[in-house]
């Protein structure tokens, strides 16, 4: 009798101890998404004003000065990436689910994570040889292909997880009203699979927009405007690295008000993306 | 199901007989007939040498237990096991008299609609459930009228016409399959296959879509696939018993049910069956 209850308070005990110690390691991983956060805000502060979001950077010796033009070039080459490489991912994605017994999409399947786990600076050395060292110079177009070359892979194989997690009945229910395999895509799957595939892109999107190592040596740095995307460009990442290997204060105060705000927009695009996923299904207004 | 079978016919199914002949060769008392059906999966043979004939204008039901292939016929009825990779399928079916192995798949499936065991709906609104059939048809012109009359038909109109354009996926279960219902009725089928439509419902909801079921005879033919007896016994005017892929018997519900002719049909009903 009082060797169970013993062995019911050592469960208990134990039970305990065990939710204290997940409750921990959860308290743990939110503190450091809010302690990168509150570090980087702590330092750039002084460097964070309108005007840092809005000029172009000053010659060294001066102070001041802002990163309007990595700013811009960040989302050029983001676009760029998204522009070149998410239509194909997503037609992919589509091929991989509709025919996903097929000899190609396992070939295909495997390709893609094997792509997904290239370095992205081999990446990157890949377009210097095939672009920059072709045309001679670097642009915002290379980096934009390196970019998208890691995008792919990474929003083919989320957005073909999304389409296979639906339910095989609604594919059934449209066949058997008769309706074609595009019909049943474009009016049925397409639309169920929407949100799920837009927050594929963004989470990719996020994720290449801290990209460095690939821009390095492809869209390279700029202290002005890119005059086109055939010209090199600033970037945010490597704006961040020029600047906190350097030897002055300012720049290294400008380096982390820059990080934070790649921050700050990774942040603000996995919200909208848990917004979308999470967003009730609206009907359609029609007569 | 023969002209001399007519004597033992009760009262309740007499109508199943043969009605006059309206085009030479066919006989038109009969919807679908089956002739000599064989069905694989992989190498797996799930139908052996099926012949049964549904006649028209009646429910006919399939009953079986799990695994005996009643399934498998009911998707061949309408070229959906053609959807599955791997599945083969030879032997003969006619619809009024054609081979539906020489018609088109989708064209077949307007006329032929179907009602799944799990309710269905697409996440899209009430109205756009049943208008995306119309639409994928070019059924276009008066929508509204046709989507109001196929969830007259399936007894839902009540409850939904003042929320046409809310998510169908709020309705309640039995509320989703008579949309699933309607949604086939809304291309007006001749015949309606329902694989177990009821199995995923409560006895209320089942009760209901019994009822609708009866209602839809004057229209179409219903063939229900069920392996609840009672059921099969409740709605159904014929009804065929498979077991292991094999047709067994085919009679006339009461007669199947009060009079089997055979010893496994008698011992699958007083559940001795295996």
């Amino acid at each position: 009798m009082s060797s169970s209850r013993l062995a019911v308070h050592g469960r208990r005990l134990f039970s305990g101890a065990m939710l204290a110690l997940t409750g921990l390691c959860a308290f743990t991983a939110v503190t450091l998404l809010m302690g990168i956060l509150g570090y980087l805000l702590v330092h750039g502060i002084a460097a964070l004003n309108w005007a840092f979001l809005t000029r172009l950077p000053v010659p060294v010796g001066e102070t001041g000065g802002g990163i309007a033009n990595a700013v811009v070039g960040s989302a050029r080459l983001v676009v760029l990436a998204v522009g070149l490489a998410a239509p194909p991912a997503l037609l992919a994605a589509v091929y991989l689910s509709e025919w996903r017994d097929t000899r190609l999409a396992s070939v295909l399947r495997a390709a893609t994570s094997m792509l997904n786990s290239v370095p992205s600076i081999v990446v990157g050395l890949f377009v210097y040889g095939t672009i920059v060292v072709r045309q001679r110079h670097f642009s915002t177009f290379a980096g934009g292909v390196a970019l998208a070359i890691l995008l792919l892979p990474m929003t083919l194989q989320a957005a073909a997880a999304a389409l296979e997690a639906l339910p095989g009945s609604l594919r059934e229910a449209a066949f058997a009203l008769g309706a074609s395999r595009l019909q049943t895509l474009s009016g049925i799957l397409l639309p169920a699979a929407g949100p799920a595939l837009l927050s594929a892109v963004l989470v990719a999107a996020a994720r290449i927009a801290g990209e460095t190592a690939p821009l390095l040596f492809t869209a390279f740095n700029n202290s002005y405007w890119s005059p086109g995307w055939n010209q090199p460009t600033a970037s945010l990442p490597v704006t961040i690295y020029t600047y906190a290997i350097s030897p002055y204060d300012d720049w290294h105060r400008q380096a982390w008000a820059a990080a934070a705000i790649l921050l700050l927009a990774v942040v603000a695009t996995s919200l909208i993306t848990r917004g979308l996923l999470h967003a009730r299904w609206r009907s359609h207004e029609r007569p | 199901m023969h002209a001399g079978e007519a004597m033992n016919v009760p009262e309740c199914c007499q109508n199943i007989q043969p009605a006059p002949a309206t085009r030479a060769g066919a006989d038109s008392a009969a919807k679908i007939v089956v002739q000599g059906l064989n069905a694989w999966y992989d190498r797996r043979q799930v139908l052996f040498d099926i012949r049964l004939r549904v006649p028209d204008r009646q429910i006919t039901a399939i009953i079986g237990p799990s695994g005996s292939g009643k399934s498998t016929l009911l998707r061949v009825f309408n070229r959906l096991h053609e959807t599955v990779r791997h599945t083969r399928v030879e032997g003969i079916v006619l619809l009024d008299g054609e081979n539906i192995f020489t018609l088109d798949p989708r064209a077949l499936r307007q006329r032929v609609g179907m009602v799944f065991q799990v309710p269905n709906p697409f996440p899209k609104s009430i109205f756009d459930n049943i208008a995306f059939g119309l639409r994928i048809n070019g059924l276009r012109d008066h929508l509204a009228e046709r989507v109001e009359r196929s969830l007259r038909r399936a007894a839902l109109w009540d409850e939904v016409k003042d929320r046409l354009h809310r998510p169908a996926t709020e309705l309640s279960g039995g509320q989703q399959q008579r949309l699933c219902i309607a949604r086939a009725l809304a291309l007006e089928p001749e015949v309606l296959l329902l694989d177990e439509p009821c199995s995923a419902l409560d006895p209320v909801s089942t009760a209901r879509i019994e009822e609708l079921l009866i209602t839809l005879k004057d229209t179409c033919t219903p063939v229900l696939v069920t392996h609840q007896m009672q059921q099969a016994a409740r709605v159904s005017d014929f009804c065929y018993l498979l077991l292991d892929g094999r047709v067994i018997e085919g009679q006339p519900t009461r007669q199947l049910f009060t009079t089997p002719r055979d010893p496994r049909t008698e011992a699958y009903l007083t559940g001795r069956y295996g």
